[in-house]
C-alpha cells in the first residue's frame, strides 16, 4: 500500500489529501498513477502527464518505489 | 533557517544575511502580487506549499547557483492570503561584482518557479476563484 499525497488544485478535485492506493512491490511511479487512476474515480479529469515527487525530490515514471517511499502527485507550479 | 514564512517580506533582513565587505555586486529580485492576469482584475492572492517537499528544493536551488557561480544567495517566499502589491517571493544573490549577481539572481528565481511545489490561488474582483497554471499563460505572465 502507498500513500499519495495531493495538494492544491488536485486536493480540491479529488476530495482529500491523501489516497492509499494498492500496487505490487517494486512499481514504478508510472504504475502507481494508471492504478490511481483506476481505485479514485475522482481523478479522472487529472492531465495525463502528473508531475511527481518521491522523499521530497522530482521523480520520472520510471522511478522504481520503495516500502516507506513518501510520494506526491504536484499540480502545475505556480510559485513567485 | 526556513525558506517559507507566513509573514510580510521585507528585503533589509535578507539583504543583512548576504552582505559582506569582501561582496560588493549585490543583485536582487521581488516578485510582487500584480493587480490583473490575462485581462481580469486581481484582488488578492492565496499561496500554499508542499512546505516540506519546499523547502528541500529551495536549499537545492540555492546550493546549486551557490556551487555555479561566487556567490551568496538568500531566498525567501511568502505562503498565505496576499493583497495585491505585497512581496511574494524576494531573491538577492550578493557576489565579488556584479556579473555573478545579476546571473545567480535569475537562475534563482527561474529555477524556484520551474521546481519549488508552490501553488497560488487567484481572487478576482469579478468574485471568480481559479488556481494558477503558468503553463496556460503567456510566459512574461506566468
Amino acid at each position: 500500500m502507498v500513500t499519495i499525497r495531493l495538494f492544491a488544485a488536485y486536493a480540491e478535485l479529488v476530495g482529500c489529501d491523501t489516497v492509499d492506493i494498492a500496487v505490487s512491490a517494486g512499481a514504478t511511479i508510472g504504475e502507481l498513477l494508471s492504478e490511481f487512476r483506476r481505485q479514485v474515480p475522482a481523478a479522472a479529469p487529472l492531465p495525463s502527464r502528473l508531475l511527481c515527487a518521491v522523499n521530497l525530490a522530482h521523480v520520472l515514471p520510471s522511478h522504481v518505489l520503495q516500502p516507506g517511499d513518501e510520494v506526491a502527485i504536484l499540480p502545475p507550479l505556480a510559485g513567485g | 533557517m526556513s525558506y517559507l514564512t507566513d509573514s510580510p517580506l521585507t528585503i533589509e533582513p535578507l539583504l543583512d544575511e548576504v552582505r559582506s565587505p569582501e561582496r560588493g555586486g549585490i543583485a536582487s529580485f521581488l516578485g510582487v502580487v500584480r493587480s490583473e492576469l490575462g485581462g481580469r482584475a486581481v484582488l488578492r492572492l492565496e499561496y500554499s506549499a508542499y512546505r516540506e517537499m519546499a523547502e528541500a528544493e529551495c536549499a537545492r536551488v540555492v546550493a546549486e547557483a551557490e556551487a555555479r557561480w561566487p556567490v551568496k544567495v538568500g531566498l525567501r517566499h511568502r505562503l498565505g492570503t496576499l493583497e495585491v502589491g505585497e512581496t511574494a517571493v524576494i531573491v538577492i544573490a550578493a557576489g565579488g561584482h556584479r556579473d555573478e549577481a545579476f546571473l545567480a539572481c535569475r537562475q534563482v528565481i527561474e529555477a524556484l518557479k520551474r521546481r519549488v511545489p508552490i501553488w497560488k490561488r487567484e481572487h478576482y474582483a469579478d468574485g471568480g476563484l481559479d488556481w494558477v497554471d503558468p503553463g496556460a499563460l503567456a510566459p512574461e505572465q506566468g
